[in-house]
């Protein structure tokens, strides 16, 4: 035999990681060929920071990237506390019937369609939106809300299995020297497990940022930048979705790559900052 | 025997085409075709797509039509690159859109686009320049108007929208869309938008008009049927379906149809101006 099993299972693995590789990259380079009559027509730095009016010839999608921040991360924000201890309660703090109805309905939770999450905003919470705090109800606030919803259960279930992995034995002796249910979570379980909750986290994140269906349905879609939660804001992904009718070849069109670029930098950014951020954490213990 | 069982046949056949219904003349070109027809586009057509593709369908079983929205950008865009068999579009397609793709415009049905507030809203007059003002955001309370003390809230539609150019180009003669105005997606969506927003101003196809939304009277002239028909109300367009190069098959007798009596009729039931 010329190759033996383990070479052949080495390069076969070579191989794909290699493609996913290449893929990854070349999605970039065709976007940013696909840009590129863009960046030829209209200065390079007006394109990330200008206005868009597409009648005037401007093409700038700041008030789209602002809108993307204004609702991913704030939405995240809001996330994390309640994953953190609703997968707290079902890894260990609840009772065995409220832990099991937890999860159930956690995993009931991911099969719901979003565009069910973005309905259910529009008739229940808009309304209450506009009388409790005024405007049109479609606003940064109400994509905010149903968006954080809808990710909490990405992350509690990433939350959950990662703290559920962590190995019993190391519990049971925290446990026999005295700790207490929310020590045994707090010192051992939690530093033990963060690496699958920094993936869960980073997924989540991820989701808010590529979100269309919610933004597209409740925050308005107006296309100045956001200065306050009642404002409405466009997303880079509504305005890909939005702008996607437009012409072929016009510029305007070829915004969407622009845009395209700006949400890949963005997630690229999240998960290495993260992933930074875990690695430092993990070996200061 | 055999001979019996094939009389038998024959008579059993020519009973079910006897007995089939004989009140439906126009459909009759769709007899013995098959294959799935493709439409997508302008949102204002939807209504009478369905009910067009709902009457040829529960008739010839083997027909398969799948009606998609996107509005007419998308529509004229689809159907050019060959996505769809019929695009349709709520304007007529530019010269530079009809060249490239070789473009067929089968203009089947009038449609005006009515300005459009909450019925409990008391505004439900308007000027030509306090429209602009409006949208142009020199008002932006419904106090100035004699309404409510409130911020006056804008809807407006994507930039593909057929609905849109129509509004823009002859309600408010390409004056500003201010960039606080909120942006939805459908004819429908803009009505759930202003039907939910007391303090809503929007435009709709007048076709997709009807309680949930009241009707703005624009210099004087209120957004019907008939103020549409006989011009009076400037603010209309045509309905239009496009197909790359001459439409074949399925395509060609579905825009035939609807230029047949009962495809107008279909047209008019749905609240839009026959073209006959």
């Amino acid at each position: 035999m010329i190759f033996s099993r383990e070479t052949i299972a080495k390069n076969v693995f070579l191989f794909c990681t290699l493609a996913s590789t290449v893929t990854i990259s070349s999605i970039l380079l065709f976007m940013i060929a696909l840009g590129l009559p863009l960046f030829q027509e209209s200065s390079f730095l007006s394109i990330w920071t200008g206005p868009w009016d597409p009648y005037q010839g401007l093409y700038g999608i700041r008030p789209m990237i602002s809108g993307t921040l204004w609702i991913a991360l704030p939405a995240t924000a809001l996330s994390l506390p309640l994953s953190l201890g609703t997968s707290f309660v079902i890894t260990s703090l609840g009772g065995r019937e409220l832990r099991r109805m937890l999860g159930a309905l956690v995993r009931f939770m991911t099969g719901i369609p979003t565009v069910i999450y973005g309905f259910v905003g529009i008739f229940l919470l808009m309304p209450l939106i506009r009388e409790g705090f005024g405007g049109a109800g479609m606003c940064v606030l109400a994509a905010v809300i149903v968006l954080a919803i809808l990710i909490s259960p990405t992350m509690i279930l990433f939350f959950s299995d990662s703290l559920l992995s962590v190995d019993p034995g190391d519990v049971q002796a925290a446990k026999a020297l005295g700790a207490d249910r929310a020590q045994r979570l707090l010192y051992i379980i939690m530093p033990k497990a963060l690496n699958g909750m920094i993936s869960g986290f980073i997924l989540a994140l991820g989701r808010a940022l590529g979100d269309t269906l919610i933004s597209l349905m409740l925050a308005g879609n107006a296309i100045r930048a956001p200065r306050g939660f009642l404002e409405p804001a466009r997303t880079l992904t509504a305005h890909i979705a939005l702008v996607n009718a437009a012409d072929f070849n016009s510029l305007e069109f070829r915004s969407i790559f622009t845009c395209g670029i700006a949400l890949y930098l963005f997630t690229t950014t999240a998960v290495i900052a993260v992933r930074f951020i875990g690695r430092k954490k993990s070996v200061m213990q | 025997m055999i001979k019996t069982s094939i009389r038998m046949a024959i008579i059993f056949f020519a009973f079910c085409f006897l007995t089939s219904p004989c009140f439906s003349g126009d459909l009759d070109s769709f007899e013995g075709q098959s294959g799935t027809l493709k439409i997508a586009g302008g949102t204002a057509h939807i209504p009478v797509m369905k009910e067009a593709a709902k009457r040829i369908m529960t008739r010839y079983k083997d027909i398969v039509i799948t009606i998609g929205g996107g509005g007419s950008g998308v529509g004229i865009k689809q159907a050019g690159e060959g996505l769809v068999d019929i695009g349709n579009s709520g304007r007529a397609p530019k010269p530079e859109e009809i060249e490239p793709y070789n473009l067929k415009i089968f203009k089947w049905a009038i449609d005006g686009v009515a300005v459009t507030v909450n019925p409990a809203n008391p505004v439900k007059s308007l000027t030509k320049d306090q429209l602009k003002d409006i949208y142009s955001e020199k008002i932006d309370n419904w106090k100035a108007l004699g309404g409510a003390d409130h911020e006056i809230t804008l809807y407006t539609r994507d930039e593909s929208s057929g609905t849109r150019e129509v509004f823009w180009e002859k309600a408010l003669d390409k004056g500003a869309i201010s960039t606080k105005a909120l942006f939805v997606t459908s004819n429908g969506a803009m009505k759930t938008a202003v039907a939910n927003d007391p303090y809503a101003i929007g435009y709709v196809s007048v076709g997709h008009m009807d309680e949930t939304v009241a009707p703005v009277t624009l210099d004087g002239v209120t957004p019907t049927l008939e103020t549409v028909k006989n011009g009076q109300y400037k603010v209309s367009r045509g309905l239009y379906s496009n197909t790359k190069g001459e439409p074949k098959g399925l395509a060609r007798l579905f825009i035939d149809y609807l230029f047949t009596n009962e495809g107008q009729q279909i047209v008019v039931d749905s609240g839009f101006i026959s073209v006959k």
